[in-house]
C-alpha cells in the first residue's frame, strides 16, 4: 500500500534527525580559534603561503649551468 | 486511511518540531563570526602564483584530475576517452589508459600509485592496474543506477564511490561487490571527500547539502544546508574539523563539524559564475576554486577574502587539485589542457 511506504520513510526522516538533534555542538568562537591556530601553525611549512626558490621548485625547469 | 493520515500528520510534526530544535541549537553556540575572530590575524597579501606549465595531450574537454601520493603523478580525464598519467616534474606522459565509455566524469589515484579509477555516464567505476605492461582493468563495479560523480580509493582493496543515483558506495575490489551504501540525499550526488583520519567521509549533492558519514556504520552524521544550489566540489580542511562547498550557487562556504554550522560563506559579487572544483593549500589557509568563468580564484580562508587569481584558460576550469606536499596547484579546464602553477 502505497500509503504505508510514506509512513515508513517518514519514520525514516524522523529517526536521521532524532540522530543529528541529539549531538554535542562546540561554540563557533571555539571552533574559529582552533581553525585559525591550525592555519597558522601550518603556515610556515605551506609552500604557496611562503613560495620557494626555484631551485626547490619541482614545476620550474632546473637552468643548467655548463663549463666552457 | 484516516489512522494513517492522523499518524503521518504526527510524524510531520515531529520532524519540524526536530529541525526547529536543531536550527535552536546550532544558534545558541553561535557566538561569534569566523571572519571576525579572523579580524586579528595577518594578511596573506595579494597570492600572485606564476604558470609552470601547461600540459597538453587530451583532445577534449578535461572533466577530473587527481593527484598521486607521490605529488609528482597526476591523472586526468577527458571525454575524448582517455585517462593520461603524467610526470608533472617534467611534464611527460606516462602512461594513457583507453576508456570503453568516454563519458568519464571522475578519476582517482590509489595511495599506492598501483591503481586509477574512473567512471561517468556509463554507471561504472572502473578499475585499472597501470603497473602492468599496458594497463589493465582489474574491476568494473557496476551497480549504480545513475552516472559515477566521483570516486576515491582508501586503499588498493577499497574505493568510495558518489552517484547521479543519489547514493554514495563503499566497494570491496577484492570481491568487486558493495559493503556499505550511503543513502540520504534526495538529488543526486555530485562530489565526496574522505577525512583525513578516513573513519568518515563528506558528500555534496544537487539537493544542495552537505553530509558528513560514519564509514563503517554507512549512518549520516550530520547534515548541512545554506547553499541554494548543486553543490559540486567538497574537501576536508587538514585538521579534520572543517569542511569547505563549492556550489552552482557561485558561492564557496566553511561548515565547522564540530558547531554543526556554517561558519564563513566565500562569496563576491562580481563573481556570476558556479563553482566546479575547489582544493586547499597544505596549512588551510587559502582555498584555489575554479569556476565557470574560466578562472581559479583564490581565497584567504580565515578571512573569507579574495585574494588572487589563477587566470589562463579559454574554458571553464573543471578540476582543481592540490599535491599532498603543496607544492603547488593543477587546474584543468575543459580546453582540454591542464595547468600547473606555484
Amino acid at each position: 500500500m502505497s500509503g504505508s511506504t510514506n509512513v515508513v520513510a517518514m519514520k525514516k526522516v524522523v529517526q536521521q534527525l532524532r540522530l543529528e538533534a541529539g549531538i554535542n555542538r562546540v561554540k563557533v568562537s571555539q571552533a574559529a580559534a582552533d581553525l585559525q591556530q591550525f592555519c597558522l601553525q601550518n603556515a610556515q611549512q605551506d609552500p604557496l603561503l611562503t613560495g620557494m626558490s626555484s631551485s626547490n621548485n619541482p614545476f620550474r625547469p632546473q637552468k643548467v649551468c655548463s663549463f666552457l | 486511511m484516516a489512522a494513517e493520515k492522523a499518524e503521518m500528520d504526527a510524524l510531520k510534526k515531529e520532524c519540524d518540531g526536530l529541525r526547529a530544535q536543531i536550527e535552536a541549537a546550532r544558534k545558541a553556540v553561535n557566538d561569534g563570526s569566523m571572519s571576525a575572530a579572523a579580524s586579528g590575524v595577518a594578511s596573506v597579501g595579494r597570492v600572485q602564483l606564476k604558470l609552470r606549465k601547461t600540459l597538453k595531450g587530451h583532445l577534449a574537454k578535461i572533466y577530473a584530475m587527481h593527484w598521486s601520493a607521490d605529488s609528482r603523478q597526476m591523472v586526468s580525464a577527458s571525454q575524448d576517452g582517455k585517462l593520461l598519467i603524467w610526470d608533472c616534474f617534467t611534464g611527460n606522459k606516462l602512461v594513457a589508459v583507453p576508456l570503453k565509455s568516454a563519458w568519464v566524469m571522475s578519476v582517482a589515484f590509489a595511495p599506492s600509485g598501483n591503481l586509477v579509477a574512473s567512471g561517468g555516464l556509463d554507471n561504472i567505476c572502473t578499475v585499472y592496474n597501470i603497473k602492468a605492461a599496458s594497463p589493465k582493468t582489474l574491476r568494473e563495479l557496476d551497480a549504480h543506477t545513475g552516472y559515477l560523480s566521483c570516486c576515491r580509493f582508501l586503499s588498493d582493496t577499497e574505493i568510495l564511490t558518489a552517484s547521479g543515483d543519489t547514493t554514495c558506495c563503499l566497494w570491496d575490489l577484492e570481491t568487486g561487490k558493495q559493503k556499505v551504501i550511503f543513502t540520504n540525499h534526495i538529488g543526486d550526488c555530485m562530489s565526496l571527500a574522505l577525512s583525513p583520519d578516513m573513519n568518515t567521509f563528506i558528500s555534496g549533492a544537487c539537493d544542495s547539502l552537505a553530509k558528513l558519514w560514519d564509514l563503517r556504520e554507512g549512518a549520516c552524521k550530520q547534515t548541512f544546508s545554506g547553499h541554494t544550489s548543486d553543490i559540486n566540489a567538497i574537501s576536508f580542511f587538514q585538521s579534520g574539523n572543517a569542511i569547505i562547498t563549492g556550489s552552482d550557487d557561485c558561492q564557496c562556504k566553511m561548515y565547522d563539524l564540530r558547531s554543526d554550522q556554517e561558519v564563513i560563506c566565500y562569496q563576491d559579487a562580481s563573481l556570476n559564475a558556479g563553482v566546479t572544483s575547489l582544493a586547499l593549500s597544505s596549512s588551510g589557509r587559502l582555498i584555489f576554486a575554479g569556476y565557470d568563468d574560466f578562472n581559479c580564484h583564490i581565497w584567504d580562508s580565515l578571512k573569507g577574502e579574495k585574494v588572487g587569481v589563477l587566470s589562463g584558460h579559454d574554458n571553464r576550469v573543471s578540476c582543481t587539485g592540490v599535491p599532498d606536499d603543496g607544492m603547488g596547484v593543477c587546474t584543468g579546464s575543459w580546453d582540454s589542457f591542464l595547468k600547473l602553477w606555484n
